[in-house]
């Protein structure tokens, strides 16, 4: 008995046709897919993209090459070299980030004492020679000026959760 | 106009016929070809909207559905390089793809489009579609055989012995249309469909079993989702065609849809009445017939090949067999004797008036 | 210019019998075994035409569809597939060459003998019928009045083949692990899975 019927419900295709109903549903269903360049899913203010190196108000840089960054970073990317320099403070004179080696999981960030390396939430850039990918120090600052309204703003939505 | 033309090229003799029909047959491949352009666009929207995705939209932003795209794929697959493996067969090579699209093109001959438009209206023209749609899988052996490669030859044993088995059963089903009919030729059919019953009286009411395995075999025969073993990406690459490139593969890819287009007018022609508009003659503008109606059905079997391809992932190579001989062919022989009952009773008159 | 269109179909007919022979020549001389298959192909494909032209439309195109739509393709697949060693096959050519010679020779009496009777009493060879002619029709007349029993037999046979090759074949092994497709297709969830409802933990005095 239990063969027959499903002998024929195979036969009128119920299954079939209820498949195809779904498909019908979606084809008529509002579309979620983004037009990419043109519109753009709102970002995290935690989210973690391009790195910038940020300064004091008054202009003086502020990593103190501490290489805390340089220690914690599971995958080697950041490079640090300093010394002393004529007002007896310790700076960097190199700064280096692999992006192709980083990860971006944000602990020279987290580790960072005085807030100067961040990752700010840039995903869209890309290197159109061999050897761009490793950015430098200047590059890094310039980044941070550039951008230090945002990344301000940024840390200040985050201050509670810290 | 035409009866003018026609003139001018006759007076001109033998020559004057051929340009004729060289004409003629412009006039019915080139709006295939295009209708093939905009039938992959079509695919790509229908599967986009399915996928609750938009499809392509950028090229060509007119109206929003980008619909240069079949455009751009052609030029794209024109200006890639046609590589020939090196161990590969060469002139069979070259000559598999000719071979898919030469059968695909031709049976476009016997296909009317209106009362009385076609481009040949000979007897034996339901006989001359079979034959015709049997020969496209010579292209898909040689291909797989001519590669010279693994994946290629796979798949064009899969597809040689798929479309063989199909061919059984879409063969039943026409005999059946062709006993309801008592014609073999396109036109009488769907004459044979006029009745008072409108609709009803279409061949898709009495001969609904056979309307169903005709379809689904002609989904099978072209190699379409979800019977696309012959491709089958996720074991054999892209089967037959692997190895192809540029021209040669849009060879391919022209006769693939061609023949989709083409099971999509017969099945219109031979069970949804063609070009009879399905409200009573009474009803005006929608009552008349005319190419407008055929156009409908066509577009919507065509919409159901896309739909099919969304809904239902792919079958496994020997349940497409069990398909084909254990169930569609038994159920095409018995319909096939119901039909010749109700031929033979006069039930098939009976539900037309 | 006129002597060709006049004869326009005497042409086409040469041009078709020619390929039909080159082919069918071709069919036995050349060595790989796939491309004497495409021959054959070939050579079907013109004898079709050939029919089609004395208005045999009937034949000619079931002669298409049934050899080179169906019989040809399975034929290609076999020898596709199979690694055909030509220098074995041709191994006892001198050997069974007499006997090669006879059944040709013979064949070839029995088709004069039978041209020249044809000859002799006069059917000869018929004339092209004309346009409004449907060979379908003509064909399925004599099929089923002069001779249906004739074509009954022939199908009772070929049935009767089709089942005897397959039982021949069909054995059913024990400890073979094949699938029953229908039992697959059959399966519900619920058949294979049981999914059991307990109840929650609760709070702990419950548990106690």
């Amino acid at each position: 008995m239990k063969r027959f019927t499903h002998y024929l419900k195979s036969l009128m295709l119920l299954e079939l046709l209820q498949g195809m109903g779904v498909t019908l549903r979606y084809f008529v269903k509002p579309k979620y897919t983004m037009h990419y360049p043109q519109e753009k899913i709102p970002k995290s203010h935690r989210f973690r993209g391009l790195h910038a190196l940020r300064r004091y108000p008054n202009g003086e840089e502020r990593c103190i090459a501490c290489k805390l960054c340089e220690a914690v970073c599971p995958a080697l990317a950041i490079t640090i070299d300093s010394e002393m320099r004529e007002d007896g403070t310790r700076r960097t004179t190199r700064y280096e980030i692999d992006l192709f080696k980083c990860i971006y999981c944000g602990f020279c960030e987290e580790s960072c004492p005085v807030d100067s390396i961040v990752e700010t939430d840039i995903h869209e850039y890309h290197f159109e020679k061999r050897g761009e990918n490793v950015v430098t120090k200047p590059q890094l600052l310039a980044i941070g000026d550039r951008f230090e309204a945002q990344i301000a703003a940024a840390r200040a939505l985050d201050a509670p959760y810290r | 106009m035409i009866d003018w033309l026609r003139e001018l090229f006759l007076a001109w003799g033998p020559f004057g016929l051929l340009v004729w029909t060289l004409i003629k047959i412009l006039v019915i491949v080139l709006p295939v070809v295009l209708g093939v352009a905009f039938y992959v666009l079509f695919e790509r929207k229908v599967l986009g909207w399915m996928h609750a995705r938009h499809g392509p939209v950028f090229v060509g932003k007119v109206f929003g559905i980008g619909w240069i795209q079949p455009f751009a794929d052609v030029v794209k697959l024109l200006l890639k390089e046609v590589v020939r493996p090196t161990n590969a067969h060469g002139f069979l090579y070259f000559l598999a793809p000719l071979l898919a699209l030469a059968p695909a093109l031709a049976a476009w001959a016997v296909v009317p489009f209106d009362d009385g438009v076609v481009l040949a209206d000979v007897n034996a023209g339901l006989l001359y579609l079979l034959a015709m749609t049997s020969m496209g899988v010579y292209g898909i052996i040689l291909a797989g055989w001519a590669s010279n490669s693994k994946y290629a030859f796979l798949g064009a044993m899969r597809s040689a012995a798929q479309v063989v088995s199909y061919e059984i059963a879409m063969g039943f089903a026409l005999v059946g249309v062709l006993v309801a009919a008592g014609s073999l030729n396109l036109t009488t059919i769907v004459h044979a469909q006029n009745g008072a019953g409108g609709v009803l009286s279409w061949f898709w009411l009495p001969l609904l079993p056979l309307f169903l395995v005709y379809f689904i075999s002609g989904v099978a025969e072209t190699n379409r989702a979800p019977f696309d073993v012959a491709e089958g990406e996720s074991e054999i690459v892209a089967g037959f065609h692997v190895e192809y490139s540029g021209a040669a593969f849009a060879l391919f890819f022209l006769a693939e849809y061609a023949n989709m287009i083409l099971i999509s007018f017969l099945t219109s022609i031979l069970f949804m009445g063609g070009w009879l508009s399905p409200f009573p003659e009474t009803v005006p503008v929608l009552g008349a017939d005319g190419w407008w109606w055929l156009a409908v059905k066509v577009v919507f079997f065509m919409f159901s090949f896309l739909w099919l391809r969304a809904t239902f992932p792919r079958y496994r190579y020997d349940q497409i067999m069990r398909l084909g001989w254990k169930i569609f062919i038994p159920i095409t022989i018995v319909w096939i004797l119901v039909v010749a009952l109700m031929v033979h009773y006069g039930w098939l008159v009976q539900l037309k008036a | 210019m006129d002597l060709i269109v006049d004869n326009l179909e005497l042409i086409a007919f040469y041009a078709f019998a020619g390929l039909c022979l080159a082919s069918a020549l071709a069919v036995i001389s050349v060595r790989n075994s796939v491309h004497a298959a495409l021959f054959l192909v070939l050579t079907f494909f013109s004898a079709a035409c050939t029919w089609l032209l004395a208005r045999a439309e009937f034949l000619g195109i079931a002669l298409v569809l049934v050899y080179v739509g169906a019989v040809m393709v399975l034929f290609l697949f076999v020898v596709m597939m199979l690694d055909v060693r030509t220098e074995k096959l041709r191994e006892g050519f001198i050997r069974y060459l007499p006997v090669g010679i006879v059944v040709a020779v013979l064949m070839l009496m029995q088709m004069v003998v039978l041209i020249g009777v044809r000859r002799m009493s006069g059917i000869g060879l018929a004339d092209i019928p004309g346009k409004d002619f449907s060979n379908t029709e003509a064909v399925g007349m004599k099929l089923f009045t002069d001779h249906v029993f004739g074509f009954e037999i022939a199908a009772v046979i070929l049935t009767v083949a089709i089942i005897a090759a397959i039982a021949l074949t069909l054995r059913r092994r024990a400890g073979t692990k094949h699938q029953d497709i229908g039992e697959q297709v059959r399966v519900k969830a619920s058949d294979r899975v049981r999914i059991v409802k307990m109840p929650s933990e609760g709070k702990p005095e419950v548990r106690q």
